[in-house]
């Protein structure tokens, strides 16, 4: 796949009161892989991300979406274009099952009456297309879900509205071994269907086992964006920590990025 | 695009009766009671009354039953609204007290003809229900002190209507009809047998169409024996309540469903139908369990929250019209000491968790049911009013004790 991005960021600045969090930040997202964007505590990510779903208003900068230049003021504006978040807090509500999870507050109905069974054929039909295997029954309330199966619910959630970009926070932060690799694989498998996917993590080999790209913020720059096969492990360890690795990152400590 | 096929999968769960069977008893174990405390709570609090006080098996108790119960399972079942969201509305006691005396002081001090006068009972619970909603979810009072407030308030409110505690009497036959007459017999079998044939029809067209759409569907015995149990409890009820009561029958024929029954089933479908078939009903389940999750899918918590009080003092104003037509007239005791508690305790009871997220309408029938039995049994035992709420109160605390429990095991394997 080698048209533009789907998503494009020019020259972002987003300050809270006096202290400006992001410089100047360009981030591109492509259709069919998925982009990792790493940064250390405090570098930006999730105010980059907010600022993506519309949840906070950027200051200065261009927001492209499939080339075009658009303008978006609110999470409803953002998921109008298929841009969906899956927060690290997964929002999943312990007393409804997976289709209600899924299909909460945009219910199909048939006139007055909630639609179950075209519901419960979509969400088998989403989860169906990203292989789901682990989870037996649609109407399990997800309290009975271990940690990687609410996950999943999430991300299918995230994918069921014909999304085109789905950013996940940290979706492995809470979860053991065998999960994470589930989790992986799910995320692996997004981008292969055509989705463009982002990824923040803090765990670099969560990061090298299924990015296309990396997206480092140092202190609320764009240290770099680099395809995943073309740097190290340390290197990439460098860009989190200083800004900058040999050839790659921010020169001189500030301004432009590579 | 991988394309295995989830369907198998995902409908793997056991359809047929025995796996039903095992699935409901796993989770009951995993701490999912459900009604299960309250009919067996039911059953043995009717079975234990009957050997000590042969008259509790009475045709003419059974009926009392329900006239006495009726406001009770009204409100409770408005609460459960509130409470399915984790808040809790403890002036629905006085509210239904002051639209009681609303009522009263329409039809007999102003003259009003019953409609008009009903009609401003129930704006007088909706206004009181927007007023706590409202402060409950835009100025973010906790529902407790709110209603507390209000309770105080209220109880002030019902003494000023009343004119510092005079008894005002009801006269209206069409108000005194709904807890003192009955529906004629046929009548009573008409709607019974067209009923049970309606909900039977409902379940397989359901179940017919979820197969032909390849979707799991109940197996066929276990709607046979919904329909089956529906059948036979309500038919025995009607059969019973169709007894001559009168104890000189020559004289006047007392027999006949009561006429709060009918509007207590009605009461029950709306809501029922409210909270598992309608969108509204849904989102009222999500925010009890998870309110931030339920703002982000864009749903309006603040609206869903003031509703909930709006359907609860709604609720209370309709259990106000009950208790005003049983007693005949609206007294500052109206609506006041205990009515508000055996009304949490019929819900908490019936099954609803007092945490949100749980609970469902029948749960006030069943849980006021349990109530009812408990002040009639007691009533004819000859107990004094005292050992009656010391005994309805550890009953309260059983329940929620039971409550607490379960969720601490479901919590313990998984389920919540």
């Amino acid at each position: 796949m080698s048209q533009g991005p789907v998503l494009e960021l020019r020259g972002i600045n987003k300050s809270f009161g006096a202290v400006q969090v992001l410089h100047d930040v360009a981030f591109s997202v492509y259709s069919g892989e998925v982009t990792a964007l790493v940064g250390d505590n405090g570098a930006g990510k999730s105010t980059l991300v907010k600022c993506i779903g519309g949840i906070h208003p950027i200051d200065a900068g261009d927001y492209f979406f499939e080339g075009e230049k658009v303008h978006v003021s609110g999470p409803r504006d953002a998921a109008d274009l298929g841009v969906e978040i899956v927060y690290q807090d997964l929002a999943l509500c312990d007393n409804l099952d997976i289709v209600q999870n899924m299909f909460l507050g945009r219910e199909r109905k048939s006139g007055l009456v909630l639609d179950e069974a075209t519901m419960e054929e979509m969400a088998a039909k989403t989860l169906d297309g990203l292989s789901v295997r682990t989870v037996t029954s649609l109407r399990q309330y997800v309290a009975s879900l271990s940690g990687g199966q609410r996950q999943t619910v999430a991300i299918a959630k995230a994918v069921l509205w014909n999304s085109k970009v789905v950013i996940l926070d940290e979706p492995t932060a809470a979860l053991g071994v065998a999960q994470t690799a589930q989790v992986l694989e799910l995320v692996r498998r997004l981008a292969d269907n055509g989705l463009a996917v982002v990824l923040i993590s803090h765990n670099m080999n969560d990061v090298f086992a299924v990015s296309d790209r990396i997206a480092a913020l140092y202190l609320g720059r764009m240290a770099a964006q680099v395809k995943t096969s073309e740097v190290t492990h340390s290197q990439v360890v460098e860009l989190i920590t200083a800004g900058r690795s040999g050839e790659l990152g921010i020169k001189n400590g500030n301004g432009a990025a590579s | 695009m991988t394309t295995e096929t989830l369907p198998e999968q995902a409908h793997k769960a056991d359809a047929s009766i025995g796996g039903y069977v095992k699935n409901y008893l796993d989770r009951v174990r995993g701490g999912e009671l459900g009604a299960l405390p309250a009919v067996f709570g039911l059953i043995v609090l009717c079975v234990l009354f009957s050997i000590l006080r042969p008259a509790f098996l009475t045709p003419g108790n059974f009926a009392n039953l329900f006239t006495q119960g009726a406001a009770v399972v009204v409100i409770a079942m408005g609460l459960i609204f509130v409470l399915l969201l984790g808040e809790i509305d403890l002036s629905a006691g006085y509210a239904s007290g002051v639209c009681a005396a609303v009522l009263a002081v329409s039809l007999t001090n102003n003259g009003w003809p019953w409609y008009t006068a009903v009609a401003a009972a129930m704006l007088t619970g909706v206004v009181i229900g927007l007023v706590l909603g409202a402060l409950v979810a835009k100025l973010g009072v906790p529902s407790f002190v709110v209603t507390l407030a209000a309770f105080l308030g209220f109880q002030g409110v019902l003494l000023l209507l009343v004119k510092g505690g005079t008894n005002i009497s009801i006269r209206d036959t069409t108000i005194l009809a709904i807890a003192n007459k009955n529906v004629p017999p046929i009548v009573s079998w008409i709607v019974l047998v067209v009923g049970v044939v309606v909900y039977a029809g409902i379940q397989l067209f359901r179940a017919r169409r979820r197969i032909g759409r390849g979707l799991l569907a109940d197996p066929l015995a276990l709607i046979a024996f919904r329909v089956l149990s529906l059948a036979v409890i309500s038919g025995v009820a009607v059969y019973v309540l169709n007894l001559e009561r009168s104890r000189n029958a020559l004289i006047v024929s007392l027999k006949g469903v009561p006429i709060v029954v009918p509007v207590i089933v009605v009461l029950l479908f709306v809501w029922t139908f409210v909270l598992r078939r309608t969108a509204y009903g849904r989102h009222i389940y999500a925010v009890g369990g998870n309110a931030e999750a339920s703002r982000r899918a864009g749903i309006d918590v603040d609206r869903i929250r003031i509703s909930a009080f709006v359907i609860c003092s709604f609720m209370a104003s309709i259990g106000g019209i009950i208790a005003a037509s049983r007693a005949n007239s609206v007294d500052p005791n109206t609506g006041g000491s205990d009515v508000l508690l055996f009304a949490v305790g019929a819900a908490v009871i019936g099954g609803t968790s007092l945490f949100g997220g749980k609970g469902r309408a029948l749960d006030a029938v069943l849980g006021g049911a349990v109530v009812a039995v408990i002040q009639n049994g007691m009533g004819l035992m000859g107990y004094s009013a005292g050992v009656k709420y010391v005994v309805t109160g550890s009953v309260l605390l059983l329940a929620a004790g039971v409550d607490a429990l379960s969720r601490k095991r479901a919590a313990s394997t998984g389920r919540r």
